[in-house]
């Protein structure tokens, strides 16, 4: 999903001139066709994020649509005030990839892993927070960020990650895509937590419940719209995210389909890392089935809210 | 240093400033006043600027970065023409636009700013952008000594030095004093010059309030080709007033009395 994301931004440099790249310390030889083709558009600017986010942020008020790539943590985390005053104050055409969103570095630890990083980019106005859910989205989100006007965050998986997402659905940025529709249960996605969706309501099939599938590439701006079109004709809704279940895509269709009056009547569940920093090493399959973001438990918690039919609207009463 | 008498040009800004004084009751004083002479130099003889048309694309790039300091580039810009004088008055009022720290909707603000050590990574950013399209604006990135506490200060530094950017020039109001104590106490910069040298960047250290010799500085940048520049400004906290000079209490004041304001209206007429 890298390769792909940082192949788009070579291609989009090679044909507008607005298009800046700056790292910080990557790997070697990352975009090297880019460094030798366009040199005077391409920065290696060393460990130091403040600058990075302030330099690119200079760039981009003067017309220039920079991209920059690290680790998502320190892209989020290390220069947040960066990222709130230069690129969200200012409104900045800024583009930052972040490697390793959620789990992705479960061998590295919990400083490298981006459980918050949704949570922390949505806080800023104009700030636009997108999470692909494989290669092949990742390739739609960024070939449209070069027309598009503020500070777009987009949050890099693994890599690998299966195919699911499809090229026949017309994709924009701001939009959910209801992959499936099913009258028992809705799960809200995003990122490569789609596939968890997609995998749990093929097991719920088999168990007899259709279940809704909607993918929320984009959780800033959300589709709220669609999340409650989607919301209104099911008893109970289950979102699921590689993040931690405070401020990410759970709060955020929480707070939505709360303030559409229609909590009361629904069952509604976050899946998600708690509240925790990660306390093991292991792989970032390891970690999701460690705090439970699978298919199974996805599968087994819409059963069981499935059947507790009623216990919402007796709450009402 | 800094015993320059202030001639009638640095006492009408100040006599601005005042007016504003007079008005809000508030503001950060002591960090605007050691500024004066410097921004009264950049915008009579050496900038290129056309306040009727403040995002001009050959403009030379101002940033103010100690935000905090905005009282003197207010005075000058009003000065200037950039927005109308009765502006000054409605500073941090609702229906104004002049805040406590300066914002881009402000004409002739380049950055907004208030949080420290941010402007010198914007500078750098526009700096890079008219190397590459070969632009002959200049950028100026006004900054406080205590905010070169800041980390973020010394990346941005590394990197322009590592792409010698004679475009860019960093001034520094070094007054000595920040909120707590002295920059000495609170966090000693010293040796400030050689720190600059050492992330390659040209120096020049200058008396901040003599506006002949921040003249001849500041129109013959830069120091050396192939360099960023750096402009130690020695200057004085709260410059200008007996009561404000080196006083900690007024860099940032609330409730300033009448009885204040008209003492420095009586300084400035003497």
């Amino acid at each position: 999903m890298r390769k792909t994301c940082l192949e788009i931004v070579y291609e989009l440099a090679k044909k507008d001139k607005r298009v800046f790249f700056i790292g910080s310390d990557l790997g070697e030889g990352t975009l090297d066709k880019y460094k030798k083709e366009m040199p005077d558009r391409f920065f290696m600017e060393g460990i130091s994020e403040a600058n990075i986010i302030g330099m690119a942020a200079g760039l981009a008020m003067e017309g220039k649509i920079p991209y920059i790539n690290t680790i998502a943590t320190f892209l989020t985390r290390r220069c947040f005030e960066q990222v709130v005053v230069d690129l969200g104050l200012h409104n900045l055409n800024v583009r930052l990839l972040g490697n390793g969103g959620g789990l992705v570095y479960a061998p590295l630890g919990p400083t490298h892993e981006a459980t918050d990083d949704i949570a922390i980019m949505r806080t800023i106005p104009h700030m636009t927070v997108v999470a692909p859910a494989d290669a092949d989205e990742m390739r739609r989100v960024v070939n449209q960020t070069i027309d598009y006007q503020g500070p777009v965050y987009i949050r890099i998986a693994k890599g690998f990650d299966p195919i699911v997402t499809r090229e026949e659905v017309p994709f924009k940025i701001g939009k959910a895509i209801l992959m499936k529709e099913g009258a028992d249960a809705l799960v809200i996605t995003t990122g490569i937590t789609l596939k968890i969706g997609l995998d749990a309501a093929a097991q719920l099939k088999k168990e007899g419940l259709h279940i809704s599938v909607l993918h929320v590439p984009t959780v800033k701006p959300l589709d709220e719209e669609q999340i409650l079109a989607s919301a209104k004709k099911v008893p109970v809704i289950v979102t699921i995210e590689e993040h931690t279940v405070i401020g990410g895509l759970g709060s955020a269709v929480a707070e939505t389909i709360a303030e559409a009056d229609m909590l009361s009547f629904k069952r509604f569940r976050r899946i998600g890392i708690p509240d925790v920093f990660p306390d093991q090493y292991g792989s970032q399959a390891s970690l999701m089935e460690y705090f439970g973001i699978t298919a199974e438990k996805t599968a087994l918690l819409i059963g069981e809210l499935v059947q507790m039919k009623g216990k919402g609207v007796e709450i009402v009463q | 240093m800094n015993n320059s008498v202030l001639d009638e040009r640095s006492r009408f800004l100040r006599r601005r400033i005042v007016d504003v004084l007079k008005e809000a009751k508030r503001g950060h004083v002591g960090a605007a006043l050691s500024l004066v002479e410097i921004f009264r130099v950049l915008y009579d003889d050496v900038l290129r600027y056309d306040p009727k048309n403040p995002r001009w694309k050959d403009r030379d790039r101002c940033i103010l970065s100690k935000g905090h300091g905005c009282l003197a580039l207010y005075a000058i810009l009003a000065d200037k023409g950039f927005f109308p004088r009765e502006e000054l008055a409605k500073f941090c009022q609702p229906d104004g636009i002049l805040g406590g720290h300066p914002e881009i909707k402000v004409p002739g603000v380049e950055t907004s700013s208030g949080s420290l050590g941010h402007g010198l990574s914007i500078g750098l950013g526009m700096a890079l952008n008219a190397r590459y399209e070969k632009a002959d604006y200049r950028v100026f990135v006004v900054m406080g000594d205590g905010e070169c506490n800041e980390g973020s200060v010394w990346e941005a530094a590394l990197s322009a030095g590592k792409h010698k950017l004679s475009n860019l020039t960093a001034i520094i109001d070094y007054n000595k004093m920040q909120s707590y104590a002295t920059t000495a106490e609170v966090q000693n910069l010293e040796p400030f010059a050689d720190k600059w040298r050492a992330f390659n960047f040209a120096v020049r250290e200058v008396d901040g309030h003599d506006v002949s010799v921040l003249r001849q500085a500041l129109k013959n940048i830069p120091i050396e080709n192939g360099k960023p520049s750096v402009i130690i400004c020695h200057t004085v906290k709260g410059k200008g007033f007996s009561g404000t000079e080196c006083n900690l209490k007024w860099h940032h004041k609330n409730k300033i009395s009448d009885e204040e304001i008209d003492q420095m209206y009586g300084e400035l007429a003497r």
